[in-house]
C-alpha cells in the first residue's frame, strides 16, 4: 500500500503521532439495523420472561373488545422499533438528523390511539376508572422496566460516537418508553381511562426527559478546551 | 459476531495539554468570540454523496488498515485529512487559529469513532460530515463564550494579581535546584518516566513507545521518582 507521508498535518505532528502510537484494532460496528435487532430482541425476550407471570387471557379478551388499546398497543410497539432504529443511526457521527423523525408516524399513532381511549370514561359511564394507587402502579412498572432498557440501549449507542448527543439520547428514551409502556399492557388489568393515561402520559415524559439529560452527558463529545 | 471492540482512547487526559498547542483553551482566559472569527453563519451538516474518485479509495483503504490495527497508514491517513478538514472548517466560517482547533477535534474524533466508520462507503464523505458538525460545534461555543466574555486584553495585562509574589522568583530557583539535584540521584528508570512524562509532556502511551517500557512500569516509576522528589523537598523546607 502506498503510504507516503503528505506535509500538511506538520503543525498537528505531535498529536497525530500520539494518536497513530495509540492505535489499537477495532472491529466495525455492525449495521444500525442489526443493532437496532439484537436491542429489540433483549425487549422481546424480556416480555416472553413476564408473560409467564402474566393473566394473558383477560388481557387478550380486553384487547379484542376495546380497538382503541390494541391500535395503541401496535403505535407502541411500532414507535418503540422505528425509535431504536432512528437512535442508533443518530449514533454514528455522520448520520443525518433527519433519522429522528422516523418514529413520528407510530409515535402519532400511539399517542391518538391512546387519547381515544382517555375519551372512554366519558363515553362509557360504567367504564371502571382505576383508584390512583393502581395507575401509581402502572408509573413503577413503566420506570423499573425503563431501567435496564435504557442500560442496555445506552451501552450500545456508546458504542458508536454520536455527534448529536442530545437528539440521540431523546429518540433512545422515547424507544425505551415505549418498550416499557408496550409491556405495562400485561400487567393492566383494567381499560385504559383519563387519569390512568395521564399517568401513562407523564411516565414516558419522565423516561425521554431523564435520557436526555443522561444521555446528553454519556454521549457528548469533548468540548474545545485542553483536557485535565 | 463478537462484541466490537471500544475505542483506544477513551478521553482526552490520556494526551498531555502539550499536544493540543491550538487549543481555544491555551489562549488565555480572555478567549472571545469576535465577529472576524465567524464569517458566515454555520451551515447544517449534510453527508453529500461524493463520487469515489483515486484518492478517496485510498483513504478508504488507509482506513480499513488502520481498523486493522496498521499505525502507519493511519498517521498517512491523519496527515491526509488535515487540508480536507482546514478546508471544511474554512467554508463554514470559522477563521484564524480556531482552524486548527477544528483540525485537532476531527482528529481526536476520527480516533475515537473509527469504529463506525464502514469501509463500504466513502471515506471521504464520512470525515467531511464529522467536520462539519465539530466546526459548527466550535462556532457554537465559542459564540457562547463571547456573549459572556468581553476582549480587554489591556484590562487582563494591568489587573493586579492579589497572589503574586516578588521573591518567588528566588524561591523557585531554590527549588529547582533541589529538585535538580533530586532528580539527578534517581535510578535510571524512574529518572525516565520523569523526564518523559512530566518535564516532555508526554502522553503514557508515546512515553511507552519511545523507552520500550510499559504503561504500568512507567506509572509506578513516576509515582516513585515524584515521592522521591516531595521527599527531597521537605527535608530541603
Amino acid at each position: 500500500m502506498d503510504t507516503t507521508t503528505p506535509k500538511s498535518g506538520a503543525p498537528h505532528d505531535r498529536l497525530i503521532h500520539g494518536l497513530a502510537a495509540d492505535l489499537k484494532p477495532v472491529r466495525p460496528l455492525p449495521p444500525p439495523f442489526k443493532r437496532a435487532l439484537i436491542w429489540l430482541g433483549f425487549v422481546l425476550a424480556a416480555g416472553l420472561i413476564l408473560s409467564l407471570i402474566a393473566d394473558l387471557p383477560p388481557i387478550g379478551r380486553r384487547l379484542m373488545a376495546t380497538p382503541d388499546m390494541w391500535l395503541a398497543m401496535t403505535g407502541s410497539i411500532l414507535t418503540a422499533i422505528l425509535a431504536a432504529i432512528a437512535a442508533f443511526k443518530l449514533s454514528l457521527p455522520d448520520s443525518p438528523r433527519a433519522w429522528a423523525w422516523l418514529p413520528l408516524p407510530a409515535a402519532v399513532l400511539w399517542i391518538a390511539a391512546s387519547g381515544l381511549g382517555g375519551l372512554r370514561g366519558f363515553i362509557l359511564p360504567e367504564t371502571y376508572v382505576a383508584p390512583l394507587s393502581e395507575t401509581m402502579e402502572c408509573l413503577a412498572i413503566i420506570l423499573a422496566l425503563s431501567v435496564p432498557f435504557s442500560a442496555l440501549l445506552f451501552a450500545m449507542l456508546r458504542q458508536a460516537f454520536p455527534l448529536l448527543p442530545g437528539l440521540t439520547a431523546v429518540i433512545a428514551g422515547l424507544a425505551v418508553a415505549a418498550a416499557s409502556a408496550t409491556l405495562l399492557n400485561l400487567f393492566h388489568p383494567f381499560d385504559a381511562a383519563a387519569v390512568d393515561l395521564l399517568v401513562h402520559a407523564f411516565a414516558v415524559a419522565l423516561v425521554v426527559v431523564a435520557s436526555r439529560a443522561v444521555g446528553a452527558r454519556a454521549f457528548a463529545p469533548a468540548n474545545f478546551s485542553q483536557p485535565a | 459476531m463478537g462484541r466490537p471492540n471500544m475505542f483506544a482512547i477513551s478521553d482526552c487526559a490520556a494526551l498531555p495539554p502539550a499536544a493540543f498547542p491550538y487549543s481555544a483553551g491555551a489562549a488565555g482566559a480572555m478567549v472571545m468570540a469576535s465577529p472576524r472569527m465567524m464569517r458566515s453563519r454555520p451551515r447544517m451538516a449534510t453527508a453529500e454523496p461524493q463520487k469515489p474518485n483515486a484518492d478517496d479509495m485510498r483513504r478508504s483503504a488507509w482506513m480499513a488498515a488502520a481498523q486493522a490495527g496498521d499505525r502507519t497508514a493511519y498517521e498517512t491517513l491523519l496527515r491526509d485529512c488535515v487540508p480536507i478538514i482546514r478546508s471544511v472548517a474554512r467554508r463554514q466560517g470559522v477563521m484564524g487559529d480556531y482552524v486548527d482547533d477544528v483540525v485537532q477535534e476531527v482528529l481526536l474524533t476520527i480516533h475515537r469513532a473509527r469504529q463506525t466508520y464502514d469501509p463500504g462507503r466513502s471515506f471521504t464523505a464520512w470525515l467531511r460530515v464529522i467536520a462539519e458538525r465539530r466546526a459548527i460545534d466550535l462556532l457554537r461555543q465559542t459564540g457562547r463564550r463571547g456573549a459572556r466574555e468581553v476582549h480587554a486584553p489591556l484590562a487582563f495585562e494591568n489587573y493586579a494579581d492579589a497572589s503574586a509574589d516578588p521573591t518567588g522568583g528566588l524561591d523557585r530557583a531554590d527549588d529547582a535546584g533541589t529538585i535538580g539535584q533530586a532528580l539527578a540521584s534517581l535510578p535510571a528508570r524512574q529518572r525516565e518516566a520523569v523526564q518523559y512524562l512530566v518535564i516532555e509532556e508526554q502522553s503514557l502511551a508515546e512515553a511507552s513507545a519511545l523507552t520500550r517500557r510499559s504503561k504500568v512500569s512507567l506509572k509506578v516509576n513516576l509515582h516513585r521518582a515524584l515521592k522521591a522528589l516531595r521527599g527531597a523537598r521537605e527535608r530541603k523546607g
